[in-house]
């Protein structure tokens, strides 16, 4: 059985209100967070990228699992704002991190799930016999156009996991996993775009409903188990209302989703936005714990597991640094300096 | 000439995912031929009311498209006149019956509007709209909106008195199993909706449809008589005015529905308040407000307080106002809307509404606008 021996989250420290957002467009800031339910949204420096949160979510995560880098033999990543089109996010970042050569890398894109689609991979690997340690991180760099919807949410951040296999480094078991996919064009950004492009309320229950909801009552089913086995749920939060509908549907309380929802402080960072939710999740959880988790990526489809934590997240936790912590300094910046950290000046 | 109704359908209204313009115009036509117990082969023609397939779905030549769908290679016609093309095109139908060029034809309003963004939806709309609007910028939300104001500042109207509207739109869409909103709303949960074009606000505005609905009328006496519950058209009516807002003389009337309605009456020998049950063009609340005065249905400067006051609501009013729940409620796909209402005053006037059903409902009108009142189309409807 494989499971996560170790965590990182990267939040960077830009913050931008929803209100300021709201008022460059004339807009009801009040009106704008009842609809969204977000405060607020992480944004990445200037001189921070895809390529740099992912590392820095790496190195904690190594640091946390205490293995040496040299023993990965799996990097994946999964972002929707890989740098380049064509040059590899994944060994950039492996190199950074002083990996070597011998493992497999793979840039991975499948809109906010490439993450989850990478540790699905790592699972593989590792049921395979295949390689005994891998890390995959979802990482995204804020892309909402100015004046969509989306400016108000899309956010900057990276999670970082590192899935082995051995009892004595786990901090939680990988008890099950599915997806559920389908072509449904809800969401999407064609070659050279700058921006991504959506269709408006379609995103909403054809897309993000129909497989959220789908695949997580497929993983219930899978696993045998109801809504009251578990202690957390953890879904893709694309902003604050979503996935408390959705935990609402599979029939969980706003106690077992609440440690979870990062979106209210950081917005929805993409591929690392289920991802950040998880680790929130396992900065708090004692051992023997149960978690739901349903990812979902436009496109669409929806990665489910479910994680059970150990005793070793006791120990290993104290080398880790959670959420919360990562969040408390943060830089409050106005909406002109939001556009120049974001290139869009 | 008597102008028969022989079958009446709609199919659901709402945001219609996994259907097709093609899916839904089939829908709505076969069920109009069901229900008028006649083949596809006995119509004469189509007469298709539909404002954005072109704009938006690049398809303009979807008269022969239905006829398609129809299964049959008869003469088709597009008619577009914005929000009222429905009417339009029953307008024409008749027009063409009472000319005696065919003797039965079938009408479809079809609109497929979800499938876009809705700021290409809002862009297209505003086609309606003339060249000096929309390089100003406007949209049918701030036009209607320019009404709204000047409609409270005139008659002292309050925007809990507008929202009105929409509870009861909403109250009468609860009974209405076709309907895109089944939600009762209140006033206070209008008067908290996000705002779109102060002072009209979120459930003050009909919503972005899907939707199509088909009537096959019919000159013929022989297949009239197979009907057990006949229902005439016995006045239909259009005018039209100036494309452009800041062109007329009010802001808080429509000329157009005044002169069309007053023909309308003139026509048959009777009067406003002879109307049992209407379906009315409520694209916005402010638009029913001013379409019960200029209907002649209330005083002018009282429409929004006659509705507030429950005079218009099913169960407690003399004339029903929108029992379908109207755009508002039922969902307004642009085009397919002139026929639904039709639909809905048929069924009203035979006793077969359901829930929602007007008692004793003999004379029925239908109210459909394009633009700010550019067009506006009346028909009357009897048993």
């Amino acid at each position: 059985m494989s499971g996560i021996i170790g965590y990182g989250l990267y939040i960077p420290k830009y913050r931008i209100e929803t209100a300021e957002i709201a008022k460059m467009w004339q807009k009801d800031p009040m009106e704008i967070f009842t609809g969204l339910k977000v405060r607020q949204k992480s944004i990445h420096g200037i001189d921070e990228d895809t390529v740099t949160i992912s590392i820095e979510a790496g190195k904690r995560a190594i640091s946390m699992a205490g293995i040496k880098a040299s023993v990965l033999q799996a990097v994946y990543i999964g972002s929707e704002s890989h740098p380049y089109a064509v040059n590899p996010t994944s060994t950039t970042v492996a190199e950074y991190l002083g990996v070597g050569n011998d493992y497999f890398a793979a840039d991975l894109e499948f809109a906010c799930k490439a993450g989850t689609a990478g540790m699905q991979v790592l699972v593989g690997l590792l049921s395979a016999g295949e390689i005994d340690y891998g890390l995959v991180i979802g990482a995204d760099a804020a892309q909402g156009k100015p004046h969509d919807a989306l400016e108000y949410t899309a956010a900057s951040a990276g999670a970082a996991y590192i899935l082995g296999k051995k009892k004595a480094e786990i901090i939680a078991d990988i008890l099950c996993m599915s997806s559920f996919s389908s072509d449904t064009p809800d969401f999407w950004r064609r070659e050279g775009q700058r921006y991504p492009s959506h269709f408006g309320r379609f995103t909403g229950e054809p897309a993000y409903f129909a497989h959220v909801v789908a695949e997580g009552k497929k993983l219930l089913s899978q696993s045998k188990l109801t809504a009251k086995d578990f202690d957390y749920c953890v879904f893709h939060m694309p902003n604050g209302k979503f996935p408390r509908v959705a935990g609402k549907k599979l029939g969980f309380t706003p106690e077992q989703l609440a440690p979870s929802l990062t979106v209210d402080s950081i917005g929805n960072p993409y591929s690392a936005s289920s991802l950040v939710g998880l680790g929130a999740v396992l900065d708090i959880a004692k051992p023997n714990q149960k978690i739901f988790f349903i990812s979902y990526g436009s496109g669409a489809g929806s990665d489910g597991f479910v994680f059970e934590t150990t005793k070793n997240i006791l120990t290993k936790r104290k080398k880790s640094i959670s959420f919360t912590e990562e969040t408390e300094n943060t830089v409050k910046i106005s909406y002109q300096q939001y556009l120049k950290q974001t290139h869009s000046i | 000439m008597k102008i028969h109704v022989l079958g009446a359908a709609t199919t659901k209204f709402g945001e219609l995912w996994d259907t097709s313009p093609r899916t839904l115009a089939k829908e709505a036509m076969d069920g109009a031929l069901k229900q008028s117990g006649i083949r596809s082969s006995q119509t004469d023609a189509l007469f298709v009311g539909n404002m954005l397939a072109g704009i938006l779905g690049n398809q303009a030549n979807i008269a022969s498209l239905f006829a398609e769908e129809l299964g049959e290679q008869i003469p088709a016609f597009r008619l577009e006149g914005a929000c009222a093309s429905g009417g339009l095109a029953l307008h024409n139908a008749i027009n063409s019956l009472k000319a005696g060029v065919y003797k039965t034809v079938m009408v479809l309003g079809v609109e497929k509007m979800t499938d876009h963004n809705s700021d290409d939806v809002t862009t297209a709309l505003m086609s309606a709209g003339s060249d000096e609007e929309r390089m100003a910028g406007a949209t049918f939300p701030g036009l209607y909106a320019l009404m709204a104001r000047a409609y409270m500042q005139e008659y002292g109207a309050t925007e809990e008195i507008l929202a009105s509207v929409s509870v009861k739109n909403h109250f009468h869409g609860s009974f209405n199993p076709k309907a895109q909103f089944k939600s009762i709303i209140t006033v206070g949960d209008v008067m908290r909706s996000g705002k779109i074009a102060d002072p009209l606000k979120l459930l003050d505005c009909s919503p972005i449809s899907d939707g199509a609905a088909a009537v096959v009328i019919t000159s013929d006496t022989s297949l009239a008589k197979r009907i057990a519950k006949p229902i005439f058209i016995t006045a239909s009516e259009v005018a039209t005015d100036t494309l452009s807002l800041y062109d007329r003389k009010s802001f808080t009337t429509l000329a157009s529905v005044v002169t069309a309605s007053q023909k309308a009456y003139k026509s048959i020998g009777i009067n406003s308040q002879d109307i049992d049950v209407a379906e009315v063009h409520d694209c916005f609340s402010i638009a029913e407000a001013m379409a019960v005065e200029d209907l002649g249905f209330s005083k002018k400067g009282q429409g929004a307080k006659d509705i507030s006051e429950n005079k218009y609501t099913l169960g407690k009013g003399k004339i029903i106002s929108n029992p379908s729940g109207g755009l508002k409620s039922c969902g307004h796909p642009v085009g397919a809307t002139g026929i639904k209402q039709i639909v809905e005053i048929t069924e009203q006037l035979r006793g077969e509404a359901g829930k929602k059903q007007v008692k004793g409902a003999k004379i029925g009108l239908t109210h459909n606008v394009g633009g700010t009142g550019t067009v506006a189309v009346v028909h009357i409807l009897e048993r």
